[in-house]
């Protein structure tokens, strides 16, 4: 099963919902989860979820009536809460698939100083920290539970 | 017909291939029968820009969301804590924290001490030799001292403080609590042909460096070299016995799905504590209708998983984040009995430097403690790289209602019945757990943390597969004696987990391992006589 499968009226509910959960951000300077690069990397790596996003999907156009971008901020508001707390595992998986979209668009991550790279090669730097810390644990000391 | 191998090992994990790397030296024909592949580092998780979101799929840790034909299903709805394995050479090697605690002496004599389950039938000193050949082959780093934890020799030094370690090292010295750099298998220098860490940052789903240490580059390359035929892709269905009650052979499915018939004088199981009953329960005949090994009656019972009790929160400081091996430090602060506290037995602890940006979203979301809409961001940004994590690994004691057993309808790729998993977590425990929790409460606020969140037990923690097929002395009240050997076939042996008499408060791999390599030994000094 792929995105192939979600309806042009599934995808705008898509669309609608994830600038729900990330809004774009003058402040913060990014855009919102219902980018156009961003909806297309859901669509293009929806794989195994798209079963689950699709049932949470058709509970959002029950919760609705409508399609959710026709109803007013009040009543969008209010099925989402709806759609939040009733959705199950299928609403939580299709907040994951924005998420993790989201989180790894390069204009998201270059606004939250993360580098732009997999983790291998490159690696990180940690500090070796200061092990004199442990000063206190070896001066308390203590023993094994002895075994007979 | 194949022809017969000396010894056939079924299981490329922890503890067949430590099995398989003992007995080499014997120049018997050993096999090793595996149901999974060799593993390629070029496609681990953190080669790749999404490579927290393949943890949601093809790397999760659970077999069942993974779903490769190397998986097999596991009925886990009757249990609060989901099986988490991975299947290849290496085994839950390739996936796992690294962490590398062992087993305390106290530990082997829980009846003696506590008045609960049993002792074991061997004690810590037998296995110490094992225990420092096992650290040396698989590589580990540490600092030598601790006085709460036994003593070890780690050949490298240990892992970096980082911020996270040096904000928990400061609240626990306010405390007065104990807390240690853990052992890790992660190595810290360049250590027999593997990289030092460069910090990847989730050593949990398979290392692309090499620097975690998995079976499958560290006893897998030696035993290859020294003899050892390991055949991959190969599931098996089946032991089979002959009219004295000894072990034949197995029967698998290779690479193509064809079943054969492999022979064998000896036959070790290393499937782990939920692989190894469902094999044994598979392999039923007339002479042993109840399944293999099993006239006690006590094969997939038992089952132990080490609840986990979880609490996390969030610090000003910036914390390690994913740029760390996760776990750093240990605290043996409550690990022996004090039934002031209202339980026996107690809890090892390993602290979490944090978490990346994608896990961090969504599970605060599902917390609820990431809103949705404009304040998203002002939230996120608080949240995400400040995280420290507390988590509790809570000694599961033996009760028998705790078992696998064979799924009377959910089969594998190959059409063979799956382990069902029926499991609940005992008053004790959960005393201990709250116990823990409120402790891990204390330490967070030390550390100035906030927005503190609990997660427990850990619902996808089941790591630690451990007592389904137990150790001892008695046939009537154990399934295997105390070198491995089953009491009712002389010539089949287990290795894994599932032989474990009680669990302990720690992770459990370096003491499978060590428990493996006795056996071995055991086994070697038997040669002549090991089927009397």
């Amino acid at each position: 099963m792929s995105a192939d499968n979600l309806t042009r009226t599934q995808r705008d509910d898509l669309r609608t919902i994830a600038a729900m959960i990330v809004p774009a951000s003058e402040e913060y300077k990014v855009p919102g989860a219902d980018d156009p690069a961003i909806q297309a990397d859901m669509l293009a790596t929806l794989g195994r979820d798209t079963k689950l996003v699709a049932a949470a999907l058709d509970h959002l156009a029950r919760l609705a009536g409508a399609p959710l971008a026709e109803l007013d901020a009040a009543r969008r508001d209010a099925v989402a809460q709806g759609f939040r707390t009733s959705g199950g595992v299928a609403a939580a998986t299709l907040a994951r698939v924005v998420l993790q979209c989201y989180y790894r668009d390069d204009r998201v991550l270059r606004a939250l100083g993360i580098e732009l790279r997999a983790p291998f090669p490159k690696g990180y730097v940690l500090p070796d920290g200061d092990w004199s810390l442990l000063d206190p644990v070896k001066a308390r000391g203590g023993s094994l539970r002895q075994a007979p | 017909m194949k022809d017969p191998v000396d010894v056939l090992i079924i299981g490329a994990g922890a503890s067949g291939a430590a099995v398989a790397w003992s007995l080499a030296e014997t120049k018997m024909h050993i096999l090793c029968l595996e149901q999974g592949g060799w593993m390629n580092p070029a496609d681990y998780p953190s080669t790749a820009r999404d490579w927290e979101a393949k943890f949601y799929g093809e790397w999760s840790s659970s077999p069942n969301v993974r779903g490769r034909p190397e998986d097999y299903p596991v009925n886990d709805d009757n249990s609060p804590i989901k099986v988490v394995n991975y299947n290849a050479v290496g085994g839950s090697t390739v996936m796992y924290t690294a962490h590398w605690p062992r087993l305390h002496p106290s530990d082997f004599k829980v009846r003696t001490l506590d008045g609960v389950a049993d002792d074991w039938p061997v004690d810590y000193d037998a296995l110490t030799p094992f225990f420092e050949e096992n650290d040396r082959i698989m590589g580990t780093s540490g600092l030598s001292g601790d006085p709460l934890s036994p003593l070890t020799h780690p050949p490298m030094p240990q892992q970096p403080m980082g911020l996270s370690g040096a904000i928990i090292g400061k609240a626990m010295n306010e405390r007065g609590w104990h807390w240690w750099p853990s052992d890790t298998t992660v190595a810290t220098m360049d250590y027999e042909g593997r990289a030092r860490c460069i910090n990847l940052g989730h050593c949990t789903p398979a290392c692309a460096q090499g620097a975690k240490s998995s079976t499958d580059i560290t006893y897998w390359p030696q035993a290859i070299r020294a003899g050892v035929e390991l055949r991959t892709h190969c599931r098996v269905r089946e032991i089979t016995t002959d009219e004295n009650g000894m072990a034949t052979g197995v029967v698998y499915y290779d690479k193509d799905g064809v079943e054969q018939f492999q022979p064998a004088h000896v036959v070790i199981i290393a499937c782990n504590g939920v692989g190894t009953p469902r094999l044994l329960l598979n392999s039923k005949s007339d002479r042993f209708p109840n399944g293999l090994a099993n006239s006690s009656g006590l094969v997939g019972k038992n089952l132990m998983f080490h609840p986990y009790a979880q609490i996390y929160g969030y610090v000003k400081e910036p914390t390690d984040s994913n740029r760390a091996p996760p776990t750093c430090l240990w605290s043996k602060q409550w690990y022996d009995t004090d039934l002031s506290r209202g339980f026996v037995r107690g809890f090892g602890v390993q602290f979490v430097r944090g978490a990346g940006p994608v896990f961090e979203a969504v599970v605060s979301e599902q917390r609820g403690i990431l809103p949705w809409g404009e304040d998203h961001h002002r939230v996120f940004r608080k949240l995400n790289g400040h995280r420290l994590g507390f988590s509790a690994i809570c000694e599961d004691l033996p009760e028998e209602h705790n078992r696998v057993t064979l799924d009377p309808v959910l089969k594998d790729s190959h059409g063979i019945p799956a382990p069902k998993i029926s499991y609940t977590i005992s008053e004790n425990s959960q005393t201990m757990m709250d116990y823990a929790l409120a402790r891990g409460r204390e330490i967070l606020e030390t550390a100035g943390a906030t927005d503190i969140c609990v997660n427990s037990p850990i619902p996808w923690g089941g790591w630690h597969l451990l007592g389904t097929a137990r150790m001892g002395t008695d046939p009537k009240s154990s399934v295997v004696n105390e070198w491995g050997r089953t009491h009712d076939v002389k010539n089949l042996f287990i290795v894994d987990g599932s032989i474990f008499v009680t669990s302990g408060g720690v992770n459990p791999t370096s003491t499978i391992q060590a428990l493996a390599l006795y056996i071995a030994d055991q086994m070697k000094q038997r040669l002549a006589n090991l089927f009397d």
